[in-house]
């Protein structure tokens, strides 16, 4: 009886450790809200900070697009009608050229942007 | 693993299960006389691009095509077929532009004198419609075909924006390549590589893994696709992936440079870069004896 109060006791401990550090992290995210048309994201330029999680929301006010980043090794595909989110922990500073790999037209070979990771 | 074409070349000669040819003494004049019985010719143009305008890529936008329909005409021995590997036309936003630029395609095209021609969509013409204007005018997306012994399977990787074939198109794939044997001689079409050539620049096809898959257990299966507008060779496990040369610009070899654009038009070597080929199918061989020939019909 004791022991399964102890045993308790710790999953209780964990569950509050897990829940507490999922807020904190949650607090610290860096939420950016990013819509994409033909053939431009608006912000093009977004700069977060090293070590801290980010959360990408992309919107489309058009059709289907994507979002690659190679550098920082995150894609998406940024679906109409549908939430999309991205969330990544940059462990690297410096500039990552972003673009979109779902074939939107003809300009979508220049539908591109950076984003700038401080340390 | 990456292999330039010469490397290739020596690459598929050894193992014997594919032999590409574009070193000169091997076009359709030349080979004829030792043509067998079963062998035959076709021709694979791709990446026309009908539509683009750019005068610092290409000052002849306008009559490279039909430079090269004249270039085919002049082959002297004519392919038994006329393989066009997609993004025939240049794309446009405007769903009208897209059906006026593959009807005017069709009408130079119409001018070859080859007229068992295979069609096949690029992103360009179906990326925007999901090949909704193409069918219009051409019908068929993926299908298959049977010449001369030799099974040919062509595969739609552009209509779907997100660079996939499709569940639907996989079992269709695997459906379709249960009924051969495993010694048939296949031949695949596709407009993007199957591979991940440089997924960054779209060069890959997002689910091309499983269809690589499903034809790994094929021992005699050769590639013949478009997109990269440069000639490129490359083999995952036995199966030989032979892209072509596009006929409006270049673009740059995979990776090079930190943007993919075309290669700006070189006045002292017009249509660099530019060209179609010929590939000799020896059938009971399973090889294939690819020739490249330029614009004005001279061999590269």
């Amino acid at each position: 009886m004791r022991l399964r109060s102890l045993a308790y006791g710790v999953i209780a401990a964990f569950i509050m450790i897990s829940i507490g550090a999922y807020l904190i992290a949650a607090e610290n995210e860096q939420v950016i809200q990013i819509t994409a048309k033909r053939f431009e994201y608006s912000p093009k330029e977004i700069t977060v900070k090293k070590g801290v999680p980010v959360v990408l929301e992309f919107t489309t006010l058009d059709r289907m697009h994507g979002f690659n980043c190679p550098g920082l090794g995150i894609r998406t595909d940024i679906r109409a009608g549908k939430a999309n989110r991205l969330r990544f922990v940059p462990e690297k500073a410096g500039t990552f050229p972003f673009h979109c790999d779902n074939f939107c037209g003809s300009g979508h070979e220049g539908m591109r942007g950076t984003i700038i990771v401080t340390e | 693993m990456k292999i330039d074409r010469r490397d290739f070349l020596k690459l598929a000669g050894i193992g014997g299960a594919v032999f590409a040819s574009g070193l000169g003494g091997l076009g359709p004049s030349a080979d004829a006389a030792s043509s067998k019985k079963d062998d035959f010719f076709f021709v694979q143009l791709s990446d026309t691009h009908w539509g683009f305008t750019g005068p610092a890529v290409n000052p002849d936008a306008s009559g490279t095509l039909k430079k090269g329909v004249e270039a085919v005409n002049s082959l002297k021995i004519q392919p038994d077929f006329i393989m066009f590997t997609g993004d025939l036309t240049h794309v446009t936003d405007d769903d009208k532009d897209r059906r006026k630029r593959l009807s005017e395609f069709r009408d130079i095209i119409s001018k070859l004198k080859v007229k068992n021609m295979k069609f096949m969509p690029g992103e360009h013409d179906a990326g925007l419609d999901e090949g909704e204007a193409f069918k219009e005018l051409f019908e068929k997306m993926h299908y298959t075909f049977d010449h001369k012994g030799v099974h040919f399977i062509v595969l739609d990787n552009v209509s779907d924006p997100t660079s996939s074939m499709g569940e639907e198109q996989l079992a269709w794939l695997s459906a379709d390549l249960k009924q051969l044997d495993k010694k048939s001689r296949i031949v695949v079409f596709t407009h993007r590589p199957l591979f991940d050539l440089y997924p960054d620049w779209d060069w890959h096809t997002r689910d091309g893994a499983k269809a690589i898959e499903l034809l790994l257990p094929y021992s005699n299966v050769t590639v013949f696709y478009g997109h990269i507008h440069q000639e490129h060779h490359r083999k995952t496990g036995h199966i030989a992936h032979h892209a072509a040369k596009g006929l409006m610009f270049p673009l740059p070899a995979p990776g090079s440079v930190p943007v993919k654009n075309p290669i700006p038009w070189d006045a002292n070597q017009p249509y660099k870069g530019l060209g179609f080929r010929s590939v000799k199918v020896k059938v009971k061989k399973a090889e294939f004896a690819i020739t490249e020939i330029g614009v004005k019909g001279e061999r590269l």
